[in-house]
C-alpha cells in the first residue's frame, strides 16, 4: 500500500507524536476545552470519565442559561458540549442555546451555532423549526459568509414542511454572481429533492442551467441531483448523454483549473460521478451507449498513471463498460484492466479487482476462467476480507458441476467465521446453491444439516421453511421423493441418537417435523423409538417452548396404537400442566388424538396419500373484496420485497403498530430479498406449528401451490451443455488434462502443503471450480437442457376437475396443523362445520372468477367499480357538487347509444386504432364525462370526452389527470377552454408507465365555470389494466438469450394449459398472444419463448414449458414488479379462455 | 454513500465523529468501539477495507491516528480511501502541519472543513482551496 502512506508520513511528521509542535499556533491548550480534554485523557476508568463529564455538563448548563454569558463564551461552551456529546453523553439542554447562538452570534459564533445544531439535532427534531427564521434572515443577509452558512445548514438538514418558506430565496441564489453561493444553492436544492421531490419539480430546467454553469464546482454539484434523477428514471434524461460525455471529455482532457487536480489527476471524484451517470444512461440502450464509447476509451487511456486514485477511476470505468451496451474492444481493455487489478501485489487493488470481477462475471463468466489461479490463491489468502470477496465471486459462478467444491469452500469459511452478519449472509447463499444445484440426495441433506447447525437460530427463517416445503411438495419422481425423505429421516434419527443438546432450536424443529411426517417411510423403525427420541428433546433444558410444541406436534402424528400411545399419554400428562398455553394446547391435542386413531387419521392424514389440490393462485376470488377495500381507501397491496425495499429506504422509525397484516406469524412468513420476488411469499402452514396459523376455516383452501421459490435453473445456462461436450471447457493449457475429469471428486478437500503437490492440487481445485464456465454460456437457451440431470424438480400438481377440487378443499389436507386448528376451533369435535364453510367459499370463488369473461369485460367491471367509487367519494371531496352528484346517482342505463355517438368524436388520428369501450366516468348537472383508452403502436392515449349537457356554454374547462404509477402528459396543443351547449370536446393524454402495477388507476379533476355562478369542479377516476400497455417485442432467439441473462427481476409459476386442443402448448401460447398481444419468439418441442414489452422500451421475457399437464412459466424483466404483474394477467387470460 | 466519518487514536479515543445517517446517541459508542476494534486489529499488509455488519469500513492510519469511514457496499472503496487522504491534506494545509492536538483542540474547525467536503453522505467538494475558502473567510472576519 504503501508508497502513498509513506509519503504521507514524511509529509506529516507532526502527526507522529502528541508533543506540542511549535507550528501549531492555534492550540488553545490552556482553554477550558483544553482542560477538559486533558482531564479525560488522563483518566483511567470509564466510571471516572462519566463523573468528570457529568460535572462538566452541569457547569456548562449553569453557564449557558446565565444571562451574563457573552456569545463568545457561548461559542466556547458549545464546542465543549459538542465534545461531550461526541463521547456519548447527552446534552439536550444545550440544543436551544445552539439555535440561539446561530441566531445572535457574529460570523464565527454563528457558524459554530449552526454546526452544533447540525450535530445535535436530527432532521425530524421539532426544535429545527426555530431555526427557520434565522436561516431566512441569513439568506437575505448582505454578508456572503452568512448566506453561505445558511445554505450549508439547509443542505444538511431542514424541516420538510418549511421548504416553501425559503425555496424562492434559494432559487434566487442560483443566479448569484459568486460561484460558491450558486454551488451551495444547488446542493440545497439537492437536499430538497431528496426529502421532498415534489416541491422542486418545477425547477428541473434550472438544474440544467446549473449543469451548464461556467464554473466547474457548480456543474459538479448538479451531478448529484442528476445521478439521483437518472437512477429513478433513466429514460427521462437520455438527451443529456451528449452533455455528460462532453463534460467528462473536458475533465479527462485536463480543461479544469489546476486546483481541481488531486495528485495531478483532474477532478477524480467528478470523473467517477460522471462515469456512474453514464453507466445508468447506457444500460440496455445501444444508441446511447455508442455516444460514450470514445470518452470511455479515453478515460481508460488517461488513467494509466500508477496511483490509487487512477485505479479508483478505472474501477468505475470498468463497471460502466460492463454495464452499458457492450463494445468488444472496450470490453477487452476493461478485462485487461481487471486482470492488472487482481494480479496486483497491492492488496487494496486486489480487493477492488475481485469486486470488479464479481460484478463482471455476471455478464461474462469467461473472465473468471482467465483468472482462476489467482482466484484460488485468493481463497487461501490470509486476509479474511479477500477470502470473503472471493467467495462472493464464486457464488456468482456456481453451476451444477462445481457446486460441491464451492459449497465446501463456503462451509469451510463459515466454520471459522465469527461475524454474525457474514454467517447469516453466507448460510443463505449456501442454502440457495444447495437447492439449485444439489447433485444427489445425500449431499443435499448433509449440506442442509451443516447449514442448519452453523446457521443456527440466526439464519433467515425462510431457509428452514423452504427446505420443509421442498420435502413435502416433492418432485416429479415419487421414488426420488421417497428416497430423499427416507434419507432425511435416517440422518435425523442418527443425529438425535447422538449429542442433540447442541443442535440449534431451528434445526430441532426441522427434525421434529420431518420425523413426524416421514419416519413411517422407514419400515424397520418402530414409532416408539422415534417417540422416545423426541421425548428426550422435551426433557432438555435448552429446548425452547416453541421447539417443544413442534415436538408435541410430531408426536401427535406418530402416536398411533399400542406402546406408542401409552408413551404419548405419559408425555401429554407431563405437559398438560405446563404454564405455556400453547404447549398445554398441544398436549391436549396429543392426548385426545392418541386415544382416537380414527379421528387422528382423518385430521392428520399422511401427506404422501394426499391428492393434489387445485389452487386458485391468483386469488381471484378475493378480487371483489380487494376492490371494495381499495374503494374504501385501503392502500394497494405491495409485494413483500417492495415493502422491504421501501422500509429500508425510509430510515425513520416505523410507527405502524403491526408489521404484517398477513395472518401468519413472522416465523413462517419469509420476507427476504434473497429469493426472487414471488407473487406472495407465504409459506403455508407447513411449518407445523399451528399457532402460526390463526385464520380458521377458509384458510384451508389457501394452499399456495403456485408460490414457489426459485428452484433449479431448468437448463437455461449453457453450463449444462458441457456435460455433453466437455471438450469445450475453456481452460488454459496446463489445466486441460485435469479439467477433463470434470467432477473433481478428488479435490474436494484440498489441504495446501508447501510441496509441488500443492500446485497440482490447486490446479485440480481450479478445474473443479471453473468447470462449466465456457464461452458458450450465453448462447444456448432452450433445447437440450432436458438431458441434464436436474435433481430436484418440483412436482406440478395435476389439475383435477372443479368438482373434485372443491371436494378436496373440504378435506383438511397437507398442512396438518391448520387442520387441527380448524378442528380445535370447533371445540375439538366436528370438522364438518369448517369444511362446509370451505365449500361455500369455494363456490363463491368459482362464481366470482367466472364473472369477467372477456378481456374487455375485465375492463368493464373495473370501470363499474371506479364508477361507484366516484359516487361514493364525491360528497366527501367537493361539497359544492354534493347535490349535483346525488342527483346524478340514479342514472338510467349509461349505455350503448351514448357510446356510439361519442365514438364519432374520437379524433381522426386515433380512429385507426383499437380503443376500449367508451364508458361514462362521471356526471353532474351540466357535464357528462366519458373516457376510453386507445392503443396506438408505441403509445397509449387516454381520451376524455367532455359533454356539455346543459343549455349554456361552459367555460374555462380544465381537465387534469394524474396517477401514481403512470406518467400523464397532455397531448392537446391548447387545453379545452369552452364547450358549447350540447356539444362534445375531447382531451387526449399520453400515458406511460412509471411503475408497473396490475391495474392503473387515474385520478382526474375537471374544473369549469358556468356563465353564471361559481367555479365548479368534479372528480373522476378511470382504471385500466396493465395489458393495455403491452406490445409485442420482436427479437431473435439469440437476442432473447442475451437479454434473458441480463435481466434481474423474475418470477415463476405454473399455469393451467388450454386443454381443448391437440397441441396444448401452441393453443395456450396463441391464447396469450391474442389476449395480451405478446410475441411468440420460438417454439421447440415442449418449450416456447415469448417476448413482449411495456410500450416500446421495457421488455419482459417469458419462458414456457409444458410439464406434467401444466404450463411452467418463468418471466424475467429489467423492470421490478413487471413479471409479477404480467403473470397475473397471463393467469387471468388463461382462466378466461 | 458515506455513513459516518470517525477519527480515533490508537488508544481508541474518539477525536471526531460525524454521522450522515441518523444513529442514536446511545448506540454510537458501541458502534465506534466496534469499528475501531475492527480496524486496529488489522496489520499493515492487510487490506484497508473491512466488512462490518451490512456495510464496509475504509480506514487509513496516520501515525497514531486512524480515520475510519463507514460506507455502503455500493461505494467505491478505493475512492474513499483517497478521499481520506485528501481530507488530511486539507487539514494539513489549514493547520500547516496538522497534529492530533490540532484536531483535538479545534474540533469546530475540523467539523467545518468536513462539512464542506461531505454532505448527506455525498462527496460535494474536493478542491482544497475551495474547501477552505469559507473557513478562512470566517477567520479573517473574526480576527479583523
Amino acid at each position: 500500500m504503501s508508497d502513498v502512506v509513506e509519503k504521507t508520513l514524511t509529509a506529516l511528521p507532526s502527526l507522529l507524536s502528541l508533543d506540542t509542535q511549535p507550528g501549531s499556533a492555534r492550540l488553545s491548550s490552556n482553554s477550558k476545552l483544553g482542560n477538559l480534554i486533558r482531564g479525560i485523557t488522563e483518566l483511567t476508568s470509564k466510571h471516572e470519565e462519566e463523573k468528570l463529564i457529568q460535572r462538566e455538563l452541569s457547569s456548562i448548563k449553569e453557564q449557558v442559561s446565565s444571562p451574563n454569558t457573552t456569545m463568545r463564551q457561548m461559542k466556547e461552551l458549545m464546542v465543549r458540549t459538542i465534545y461531550c456529546e461526541m463521547l456519548g453523553y447527552e446534552a439536550s439542554f444545550s440544543y436551544i442555546h445552539a439555535i440561539k447562538l446561530a441566531q445572535q452570534g457574529n460570523v464565527l459564533e454563528k457558524r459554530v451555532g449552526y454546526l452544533a445544531v447540525s450535530l445535535f439535532l436530527n432532521e425530524s427534531h421539532e426544535l429545527l423549526l426555530l431555526l427557520v427564521n434565522t436561516v431566512l434572515k441569513d439568506l437575505q443577509s448582505t454578508n456572503l459568509i452568512e448566506v453561505c452558512m445558511a445554505l450549508t445548514v439547509v443542505s444538511q438538514m431542514f424541516p420538510k414542511d418549511m421548504i416553501p418558506a425559503i425555496l424562492p430565496l434559494v432559487e434566487e441564489k442560483l443566479n448569484h454572481p459568486k460561484e460558491i453561493i450558486r454551488r451551495k444553492a444547488v446542493l440545497a436544492l439537492y437536499k430538497f429533492y431528496l426529502i421532498a421531490p415534489n416541491q422542486v419539480q418545477h425547477i428541473h430546467n434550472k438544474f440544467r442551467k446549473a449543469l451548464c454553469d461556467k464554473d466547474p464546482g457548480v456543474m459538479s454539484a448538479s451531478l448529484h441531483i442528476y445521478l439521483q434523477l437518472i437512477q429513478e428514471n433513466p429514460e427521462g434524461y437520455k438527451d443529456l448523454t451528449a452533455s455528460f460525455v462532453a463534460i467528462l471529455k473536458q475533465v479527462v482532457g485536463g480543461k479544469l483549473p489546476m486546483d481541481f487536480n488531486y495528485h495531478s489527476v483532474p477532478s477524480p471524484w467528478v470523473q467517477m460521478q460522471l462515469l456512474r451517470i453514464l453507466s445508468l444512461l447506457g444500460k440496455n440502450d445501444q444508441s446511447t451507449s455508442e455516444i460514450m464509447y470514445e470518452v470511455l476509451d479515453e478515460s481508460l487511456r488517461r488513467a494509466e498513471m500508477n496511483h490509487n486514485i487512477t485505479y479508483a477511476i478505472l474501477y468505475e470505468c470498468v463497471r460502466c463498460i460492463y454495464t452499458i451496451h457492450p463494445a468488444s474492444d472496450l470490453l477487452e481493455k476493461a478485462a485487461k484492466c481487471i486482470g492488472n487489478f487482481v494480479l496486483s501485489r497491492k492488496i487494496n487493488l486486489k480487493y477492488l479487482g475481485l469486486k470488479a470481477l464479481t460484478y463482471v462475471v455476471q455478464q461474462d463468466p469467461k473472465l473468471a476462467l482467465q483468472h482462476q489461479m489467482t482466484i484460488i490463491e485468493c481463497l487461501d489468502h490470509p486476509d479474511f476480507i479477500i477470502k470473503r470477496e472471493t467467495l462472493e465471486l464464486l457464488f456468482r459462478i456456481t453451476n451444477a458441476q462445481n457446486v460441491t467444491v464451492i459449497v465446501e469452500k463456503m462451509l469451510e469459511f463459515l466454520r471459522i467465521s465469527k461475524d454474525d452478519y457474514t454467517t447469516i449472509d453466507l448460510v443463505g447463499k449456501v442454502a440457495e446453491l444447495a437447492e439449485k444445484y444439489a447433485p444427489d440426495n445425500e449431499w443435499f441433506i448433509e449440506t442442509m444439516n451443516t447449514v442448519f447447525s452453523i446457521g443456527g437460530d440466526m439464519m433467515q427463517p425462510d431457509i428452514p421453511n423452504g427446505f420443509l416445503k421442498l420435502l413435502s411438495e416433492g418432485f416429479d419422481n415419487v421414488e426420488e421423493d421417497r428416497k430423499l425423505r427416507l434419507f432425511a429421516v435416517n440422518s435425523y434419527v442418527s443425529l438425535l441418537q447422538g449429542e442433540s443438546s447442541k443442535l440449534p432450536q431451528r434445526f430441532l424443529q426441522v427434525i421434529c417435523w420431518v420425523l413426524g411426517e416421514y419416519s413411517h417411510l422407514r419400515e424397520d423403525l418402530d414409532p416408539a423409538v422415534v417417540l422416545k427420541l423426541l421425548a428426550k428433546l422435551l426433557d432438555m433444558k435448552s429446548s425452547s417452548s416453541e421447539t417443544k410444541s413442534w415436538v408435541l406436534m410430531a408426536m401427535t402424528k406418530l402416536c398411533l396404537g399400542g406402546a406408542a400411545s401409552s408413551a404419548a399419554q405419559e408425555v401429554s400428562e407431563a405437559c398438560s400442566s405446563s404454564l405455556d398455553t400453547i404447549l398445554r394446547q398441544r398436549a391436549h391435542e396429543l392426548q385426545y388424538l392418541s386415544q382416537n386413531s380414527e379421528l387422528q387419521a382423518r385430521v392428520l392424514p399422511r401427506s404422501d396419500r394426499l391428492e393434489p389440490v387445485e389452487v386458485d393462485s391468483s386469488l381471484s376470488f378475493l378480487d371483489g373484496f380487494v376492490s371494495e377495500a381499495l374503494a374504501a381507501g385501503a392502500a394497494p397491496y405491495k409485494p413483500p420485497h417492495q415493502r422491504q425495499e421501501e422500509l429500508s429506504r425510509s430510515k425513520a422509525l416505523s410507527l405502524e403498530p403491526y408489521g404484517l397484516s398477513l395472518p401468519i406469524s413472522m416465523s413462517s412468513c419469509s420476507i427476504t430479498d434473497r429469493q426472487s420476488p414471488t407473487l406472495l411469499s407465504m409459506s403455508s402452514g407447513l411449518s407445523g406449528d399451528s399457532t402460526d396459523v390463526s385464520h380458521k376455516g377458509g384458510s384451508t383452501t389457501l394452499k399456495l401451490d403456485g408460490v414457489k421459490r426459485v428452484w433449479g435453473k431448468e437448463g437455461y445456462l449453457a453450463q449444462k451443455e458441457l456435460v455433453e461436450e466437455p471438450a469445450q471447457v475453456e481452460v488454459p493449457s496446463p489445466l486441460r488434462s485435469s479439467s477433463q475429469q470434470g467432477d473433481g471428486d478428488g479435490s474436494q478437500t484440498p489441504t495446501p502443503t508447501p510441496t509441488p503437490e500443492c500446485e497440482q492440487e490447486k490446479q485440480q481445485l481450479a478445474s473443479s471450480l471453473f468447470v462449466g464456465l465456457s464461452s458458450q454460456s450465453s448462447v444456448c437457451l432452450l433445447g437440450k437442457s432436458e438431458s441434464t440431470p436436474q435433481r430436484f424438480r418440483r412436482k406440478a400438481k395435476g389439475s383435477g376437475t372443479s368438482l373434485t377440487a372443491s371436494e378436496q378443499t373440504s378435506q383438511p389436507f397437507a398442512s396438518p396443523s391448520s387442520a387441527v386448528d380448524s378442528l380445535l376451533c370447533n371445540n375439538l369435535l366436528d370438522s364438518n362445520i369448517a369444511s362446509e364453510l370451505v365449500v361455500s367459499s369455494s363456490e363463491q370463488t368459482s362464481q366470482l372468477s367466472e364473472g369477467p369473461s372477456t378481456a374487455d369485460g375485465a375492463c368493464d367491471t373495473e370501470v363499474e367499480l371506479t364508477d361507484s367509487d366516484v359516487k361514493g367519494s364525491v360528497p366527501a371531496v367537493s361539497r359544492d357538487d354534493c347535490a349535483a352528484a346525488a342527483d346524478s346517482a340514479p342514472r338510467e342505463d349509461p349505455d350503448k347509444p351514448e357510446d356510439t355517438s361519442l365514438a364519432s368524436h374520437l379524433p381522426a388520428e386515433l380512429s385507426g386504432f383499437s380503443h376500449s369501450e367508451i364508458i361514462p366516468v362521471c356526471t353532474d348537472r351540466s357535464l357528462d364525462l366519458s373516457a376510453c383508452h386507445v392503443q396506438k403502436e408505441n403509445s397509449l392515449v387516454l381520451a376524455v370526452f367532455v359533454t356539455n349537457s346543459s343549455d349554456c356554454a361552459i367555460q374555462q374547462i380544465l381537465v387534469r389527470v394524474e396517477s401514481e404509477e403512470l406518467e400523464v402528459s397532455c397531448l392537446c396543443a391548447s387545453p379545452v377552454e369552452e364547450v358549447r351547449s350540447h356539444s362534445v370536446a375531447v382531451c387526449q393524454y399520453s400515458l406511460t408507465v412509471k411503475r408497473p402495477s396490475v391495474h392503473f388507476e387515474l385520478a382526474g379533476l375537471v374544473s369549469y365555470q358556468l356563465p353564471v355562478g361559481t367555479p365548479q369542479s368534479v372528480q373522476f377516476s378511470y382504471k385500466l389494466p396493465l395489458t393495455s400497455f403491452i406490445r409485442p417485442l420482436t427479437v431473435t432467439t439469440e437476442e432473447y438469450g442475451t437479454m434473458w441473462l441480463a435481466f434481474s427481476h423474475d418470477t415463476k409459476q405454473n399455469l393451467t394449459l388450454v386443454s381443448d386442443d391437440q397441441e396444448p402448448l401452441a393453443a395456450t401460447l396463441n391464447a396469450l398472444k391474442k389476449k395480451l398481444q405478446v410475441q411468440v419468439v420460438e417454439v421447440i418441442g415442449m418449450e416456447g419463448i415469448v417476448a413482449c414489452c411495456l410500450l416500446q422500451d421495457q421488455p419482459c421475457l417469458m419462458h414456457c414449458r409444458v410439464h406434467a399437464g401444466m404450463l411452467a412459466v418463468w418471466l424475467r424483466s429489467p423492470v421490478p414488479d413487471l413479471p409479477d404483474c404480467l403473470l397475473y394477467h397471463c393467469q387471468r387470460a388463461l382462466q378466461e379462455h | 454513500m458515506i455513513k459516518f466519518v470517525l477519527m480515533v487514536n490508537q488508544q481508541g479515543q474518539v477525536r471526531l465523529s460525524r454521522y450522515f445517517q441518523p444513529v442514536e446517541l446511545s448506540r454510537r459508542a458501541a458502534l465506534e468501539a466496534d469499528a475501531v476494534r475492527c480496524c486496529l486489529s488489522r496489520s499493515r499488509d492487510q487490506c484497508s477495507f473491512v466488512e462490518y455488519k451490512d456495510f464496509k469500513l475504509v480506514y487509513r492510519q496516520y501515525a497514531a491516528l486512524y480515520i475510519v469511514v463507514g460506507v455502503t457496499d455500493s461505494e467505491n472503496e478505493l475512492s474513499i480511501y483517497e478521499l481520506i487522504h485528501n481530507f488530511v491534506e486539507v487539514l494539513d494545509k489549514y493547520f500547516s502541519r496538522v497534529s492530533e492536538l490540532d484536531i483535538m483542540f479545534n474540533l469546530d474547525c475540523v467539523h467545518i472543513i468536513l462539512d464542506e467536503m461531505i454532505q448527506n453522505g455525498d462527496i460535494v467538494e474536493t478542491n482544497k482551496s475551495r474547501i477552505l475558502a469559507p473557513l478562512t473567510a470566517i477567520d479573517k472576519m473574526a480576527d479583523g
